[in-house]
């Protein structure tokens, strides 16, 4: 009986490799910009074409930098959250409006309401090449020097922000002041 | 309301499938025929089901319903019709769908042509099939469930991956679900024999022609997979040892060697608990190929949207349906083993050596696959294993079996003499090795690689042609001997016969291809293998959902016009992706392959120039090895209702070098 249990030992083996994989992620290639500052950048508002977003308004307090589009359905399915933490107003959230028309942008705010505090009209992606924009939606999370402290790649959700982001910001805040 | 009719389809298929996967399991344990008498109604009901689920699904895609979410990421309104229908199985829900729609079916093949088996073992086989139903329904409902709304709806969809949209993949999946999902009857057949404690010679009648067919769809499937990478990917290659690719590469090999030790246990009796073992590792690899896909444990082309939910789902799903069947075969496998004794020379030996080469083969893929996970599970760092890993792993193993492969059938079952196969095989050993030298000298490529699978590979074709020649010789006349033949024999030989010409593909291909990066103007030209390759212009063209740049080049050898190929650069502005269109000229000696690269600053483009010897020969022997095996999956002696009681295993004449059966 004993060489028949073999296969069963080996199997075991190979399914505890796995679930230990699983809590690894592949994709998770350390970004180079996390724990640099934010690039500098100037774009014009999408909003207001004659202002502009800047390196500068992200710095002085915690924020998060939204990388978005009109066409990027994950976008549409994200937003409700980041119309909810505008609401609650513990971290500013800025707009990266990616590679998009404008008139489509304004009209997307219009219908599903704006969390930015600014958007930044990025129409052809320049920022977001220099950001590692490498798929939308993207979340950066800046602290008050304009430090990258911590990306997100793909749509956040609650779960996502309440493990991910939420601790990283009290500990922040908390430590400014 | 259609897309709502699908969901509920589907919860009513599973709670259809958990009465199929537990009452007549039931019923064949306590010995009550009208719980076991449930299995046949349940199956079909399932299978009406998720058909329906299957069809709802399908609708949302041709209505261009972009509420439900999964359509909307995956068509849009400008997609033609035909993507709009395979769209269905473009990303992972539906291609779950898709798994558990073929699954139901093969259930229902199963139950129409299991009549003449023994109630209690035939609802067996139907529970263990609904069970494994139940999980892959379950693991839809819970994780990927394609009937999700998405509201308000957004106006238009997000298109399908343009890497999908290819006629080659329009088929490759389901041909390859078909083989994936084909491996469970066997594995059912295997875990039903282990619960009733019996196995013979029925059993392994009844599994080696549904094991037949659902390799014929896994040898299609893992083809046309090839065909559409060497099409579509646009850098001339035809395999990549990519985890996916791996992941339907190794129930391949596990269900090659399943076939053969069928055969050992079908005419002798012998191996039984090696065949089980082995019915059961088929199907334990597709739902480990289907965990790595899913579960976004590694990194591939393959992009499947992950999610670790999923993924703990598979694993656990994976750990109950394999870990369960191991279990049983350790505590019952003593009851089935045993069988026929045989001499070390003999149709067993090799057919033995056959199977423990090709599980070795599988373990060294299924190493390499795993090993950058086993790295960074020890916290070792990432790395990746690539091609030059399996290429210096695979071909000593491949090469040895080959060899065997050409032995194999002309030995005898038992025992064989040494001299008796010297003599019959040292004609088409010299031939081969000597033809295989002149090719290498002609050619002027001397490897050492190149001259010994040039060599195994003729060596195959020689032998196989000797077996058939034999075989046909014994009788009165050539039409007599043909009529005489065995269509199991036929198919065997056929199959064999694809192995050595994909061999020979392969060793051409990778030794005499010739590739070139250029920079071509209009006007300009570059010769490349003999051809001379004109760049006449670029212009522009409208698909339906794309714009592509279209190059008009023009081939010529010497004076003589060869092809007009044009190759493309496609953008799909949906999902903002440039897609490469190769060109390719095939031919039966060489295709003539071009890929469009950049355009440069004057005009100009980059482009990719290949010549390639013989690559149509790769798919060419797989095509016949599939042939084949439809070929002996419908050999006469399956296809009668009910087997007559095997007698003594057939023993061959002394004259007769080949016995009645591959």
């Amino acid at each position: 009986m004993s060489r028949y249990l073999l296969p069963l030992g080996i199997f075991i083996a190979l399914v505890l490799l796995l679930g230990v994989a699983l809590r690894l992620n592949p994709r998770l290639v350390p970004s180079p910009l996390v724990g640099k500052p934010v690039p500098e950048f100037s774009l014009e508002l999408l909003r207001a074409p004659a202002q502009t977003l800047s390196r500068g308004d992200l710095t002085g307090k915690v924020s998060l930098l939204n990388a978005w589009a009109t066409w990027c359905v994950e976008c549409r399915r994200e937003h409700p959250l980041l119309v909810d933490i505008a609401k609650a107003g513990k971290v500013p959230v800025y707009g990266l409006n990616y590679k998009d028309q404008r008139p489509d942008a304004l009209e997307w705010l219009r219908r599903l309401g704006d969390p930015y505090v600014a958007s930044g009209f990025d129409a052809d992606g320049r920022v977001g090449i220099d950001l590692g924009v490498y798929g939308l939606p993207e979340t950066f999370l800046v602290d008050a020097d304009g430090m990258i402290v911590h990306k997100h790649i793909g749509p956040i959700d609650r779960q996502i922000w309440e493990t991910e982001f939420v601790p990283i910001i009290e500990r922040l805040q908390g430590g400014s002041g | 309301m259609i897309p709502e009719l699908g969901h509920f389809a589907l919860i009513t298929a599973l709670t259809v499938a958990i009465v199929q996967g537990i009452v007549p399991l039931l019923g064949a344990w306590r010995g009550t025929p009208e719980w076991t008498a449930m299995a046949v109604p349940a199956t079909r009901a399932q299978f009406a089901l998720v058909l329906l689920a299957y069809l709802c699904l399908t609708w949302a895609f041709v209505s261009r319903d972009f509420s439900v979410a999964y359509v909307a990421q995956n068509a849009n309104a400008d997609l033609p019709l035909f993507y709009r229908i395979s769209a269905v199985w473009g990303a992972h829900e539906g291609s779950i769908l898709l798994w558990t729609l073929i699954l139901a079916g093969w259930t229902l093949a199963v139950s129409i042509a299991s009549g003449s088996l023994p109630e209690a073992f035939r609802a067996r086989v139907l529970s263990v099939m609904g069970l494994v139903s139940c999980g892959f329904l379950l693991f839809i409902l819970m994780t990927s469930n394609p009937f999700e709304r998405l509201l308000p709806a957004p106006p238009d969809g997000r298109d399908l991956n343009p890497l999908l949209q290819d006629p080659g993949m329009i088929i490759h999946p389901p041909m390859l679900y078909m083989g994936y999902v084909g491996l469970a009857v066997p594995f059912a057949f295997a875990v039903a024999a282990l619960m009733g404690g019996r196995l013979d010679a029925a059993w392994t009648r009844w599994t080696r022609p549904w094991t037949t067919v659902a390799w014929v769809f896994l040898t299609a499937g893992i083809a046309l997979g090839s065909w559409w990478a060497y099409n579509e990917l646009g850098w001339g290659g035809w395999w990549f040892w990519d985890p996916v690719e791996n992941a339907s590469f190794m129930p391949w090999l596990v269900a090659t060697a399943l076939m053969h030790s069928l055969a050992v246990s079908e005419q002798r009796g012998a191996f039984k608990a090696w065949t089980v073992l082995l019915a059961i590792f088929g199907f334990s690899l597709s739902l480990l190929g289907t965990f790595l896909v899913r579960s976004g444990v590694l990194v591939s082309v393959h992009a499947f949207a992950t999610d670790p939910e999923r993924g703990v789902f598979i694993l656990a799903f994976l750990a109950l349906v394999v870990g369960g069947a191991l279990a049983l075969y350790a505590w019952r496998a003593n009851a089935i083993s045993g069988g026929g004794s045989f001499r070390l020379l003999s149709r067993e030996t090799l057919l033995l050596i056959n199977n423990v080469l090709l599980v070795v083969a599988c373990a060294t893929v299924l190493l390499g696959t795993m090993y950058p996970l086993i790295v960074d599970a020890l916290g070792l760092g990432k790395i990746s294993v690539g091609p030059p890993y399996f290429d210096a792993v695979f071909t000593p193993l491949m090469l040895p079996l080959v060899f065997v492969l050409g032995i194999g059938p002309m030995t005898r079952w038992k025992g064989d003499s040494a001299g008796r196969l010297v003599r019959l095989l040292r004609i088409a050993f010299i031939v081969s090795v000597v033809l295989a030298l002149v090719i290498v000298m002609v050619t002027g490529g001397f490897s050492a690689l190149l001259l010994a699978a040039l060599a195994m590979a003729l060596w195959t074709i020689a032998t196989t042609v000797q077996g058939l020649v034999i075989r046909v010789g014994s009788k009165p006349s050539l039409g007599q001997g043909l009529r005489a033949l065995p269509r199991s024999f036929v198919g065997m030989s056929l199959a064999h016969i694809g192995v050595g010409i994909f061999i020979i593909g392969v060793a051409a291909t990778n030794a005499f291809s010739t590739e070139r990066d250029v920079r071509l103007g209009p006007g300009d030209s570059e010769e490349l293998a003999g051809y001379r390759f004109e760049f006449v212009g670029v212009g522009d063209v409208e698909g339906p959902n794309y714009s592509a740049r279209r190059a008009d080049i023009r081939v010529f050898r010497g004076d003589q016009p060869v092809a007009v190929l044009h190759p493309e650069k496609r953008l799909y502005p949906i999902q903002a992706q440039p897609m490469t269109e190769a060109a390719v000229d095939a031919g039966f000696t060489r295709d003539l392959y071009v890929a469009l690269g950049e355009p440069l600053d004057d005009g100009s483009w980059a482009v990719r120039l290949y010549y390639k010897p013989l690559i149509r020969w790769i798919w060419l022997g797989p095509t016949l090895m599939a042939l084949g095996g439809l070929l002996a999956a419908s050999d006469r002696r399956y296809r009668r209702r009910a087997p007559a009681p095997r007698t003594a295993p057939h023993e061959p004449e002394p004259g007769d070098p080949v016995a009645a059966t591959p």
